[in-house]
């Protein structure tokens, strides 16, 4: 089980929080003008990757506030969390 | 390949079981195919038994990165079955089931298919209207499904909670008689031993690390066991599609998740089908050892590791105690995790990639077991003559960009 630190209450276990996915990608800005491959893009294409994953979490049991959190597929090691709107810790080597 | 027959069995009981052959060659790989499927799984196994016996194309090989089958094939809950919602999932999963129903004598080799019906619960009058809207869809498209009451349900399965005091009562249920399970080590076991049997060359703890391209094309591949050139390559990788993508210069909608199962110690006799809750949210049957095998949802969270938390298996067991109050005491033997590759609408992909003669079949998600001979059929035809055979058309991976995606979430009733 993952012990998630939320940036705004501490250590708690996985049962507390709501996963979010892939975080930082973008909404196209020329939404009227973008490609159905543009959306397409946005809406379903994901890095997926083997190794350290930037990703949103949600403390829907304590604070109900989104957060950032980087973690490692394989390991489960959880290396930062961070409020959105932080800067974004470096991946580990 | 010397065949399995009764003869057979008496002479090698007499010889002490010392005359037995592999069941296939574990050979060098050589410099170059035409063509090379990447992922060893019962897809991958099935894809080159397809392309050399319907097709004519034996210099193929299989490269498994770890063992044979040791992936989701040897992971799952072994359930086969066909009554998905829609007109595309239905044909290519009753191809696949129709498939399973001559399996063992197409291959020679036992693959336990066991056809001893599946019964879908229905807890809500929602689901129980979701459920005819299904069987009804099923029927239309040539499958058998069924529509039980209440009583029907509980007289097929007797030791379910029969009580109307609880948050969820069986108020009835869907079922496909002809489902069932199957022995999954066999299925992998059944496809290598018959694709080696023509020629095909399976190679294992070989794992791809790079692929070389031409321009837009597709080359060769670069492995752990030197470089491999191929005329054409299939990625069969199921939770490492991803990984592989990346390798080879495109996206996927792909995200990596655990799927969790465990079994129970061995009892008696006490289940003769598959029963499966999407509201309380398990499935299960009996092995025939006599473990129930149970299984439920995937860990949320994306993951290579082959394991999950513990809420889940929690989660599995309760929900198996609200179902079947006689399982409350029985202690979990083992418990382990599959990398499931989990597409936005639940449906696998199949077909071409951006890269020319580069194919590809992923996205099968927590379900992919019962597509396994229909999978590596479909998926050898395309190769064999470079377009989508008519049942992966619809599982191309323009979908996402076209928008006709082939929602399963649900339709077909979550679990798998």
């Amino acid at each position: 089980m993952l012990l998630i630190p939320c940036p705004y209450c501490g250590e708690r276990a996985e049962p507390e929080f709501r996963y979010g996915g892939e975080a930082h990608f973008r909404r196209p800005d020329n939404h009227l003008e973008a490609t159905d491959e543009t959306w397409a893009d946005y809406l379903f294409m994901r890095k997926n990757p083997k190794g350290w994953h930037r990703e949103r979490w949600m403390h829907i049991a304590g604070c109900k506030r989104w957060f950032y959190v980087v973690r490692h597929t394989v390991t489960h090691r959880i290396a930062a969390s961070y409020k959105v709107g932080d800067t974004w810790p470096d991946l580990p080597a | 390949m010397r065949r399995y027959n009764f003869v057979q069995l008496l002479r090698n009981a007499i010889g002490f079981g010392e005359g037995w052959q592999e069941a296939w060659r574990s050979p060098e790989p050589k410099p170059s195919y035409d063509v090379v499927i990447v992922g060893g799984g019962g897809h991958g196994l099935a894809t080159a038994y397809y392309l050399a016996k319907l097709h004519g194309i034996r210099n193929v090989a299989v490269l498994e990165k770890g063992w044979l089958g040791g992936g989701n094939t040897g992971r799952n809950t072994t359930v086969v079955r066909s009554n998905y919602l829609w007109d595309e999932s239905a044909a290519i999963y009753e191809h696949s089931l129709k498939l399973w129903e001559g399996l063992s004598q197409e291959l020679n080799y036992n693959v336990m298919f066991s056809q001893r019906n599946l019964v879908m619960l229905a807890h809500t009058e929602h689901e129980q209207n979701e459920a005819s809207r299904r069987v009804h869809a099923n029927r239309l498209n040539g499958i058998d499904a069924e529509i039980w009451s209440r009583e029907q349900t509980l007289a097929f399965i007797p030791i379910l909670n029969p009580s109307m005091d609880i948050r969820y009562p069986v108020m009835g249920a869907s079922a496909q008689p002809r489902a069932g399970i199957a022995r999954h080590d066999a299925v992998a076991w059944g496809f290598a031993r018959g694709a080696d049997a023509l020629g095909v060359d399976i190679i294992q703890n070989c794992e791809v690390i790079g692929v070389r391209r031409e321009g837009s094309r597709i080359v060769g591949l670069d492995t752990t066991r030197g470089k491999i050139d191929a005329k054409k390559v299939a990625f069969v990788a199921a939770g490492h599609s991803s990984v592989l993508a990346e390798l080879a210069g495109f996206r996927l909608p792909i995200e990596s998740h655990p799927l969790q199962a465990m079994v129970s110690e061995p009892i008696k006799p006490v289940l003769d089908t598959v029963v499966m809750s999407g509201t309380v949210h398990a499935y299960v049957s009996q092995s025939d050892k006599g473990e129930l095998v149970m299984g439920a949802g995937i860990d949320a969270f994306n993951s290579y590791a082959q394991r999950g938390s513990l809420p889940i298996l929690e989660e599995i067991a309760s929900a198996m105690i609200e179902l079947f109050p006689i399982v409350s005491r029985l202690k979990i033997l083992r418990s382990w995790g599959g990398i499931v590759d989990i597409c936005p609408d639940a449906s696998p992909i199949i077909g071409k990639t951006p890269v020319d003669e580069l194919f590809i079949n992923c996205g099968w998600g927590t379900g992919g077991f019962k597509a396994t001979p229909g999978s590596g059929w479909v998926l050898a035809d395309t190769i064999a003559n470079d377009r989508p055979h008519k049942l992966a058309e619809p599982f191309s991976m323009e979908r996402f960009a076209s928008g006709r995606l082939i929602d399963e979430h649900g339709a077909a009733a979550v679990a798998h």
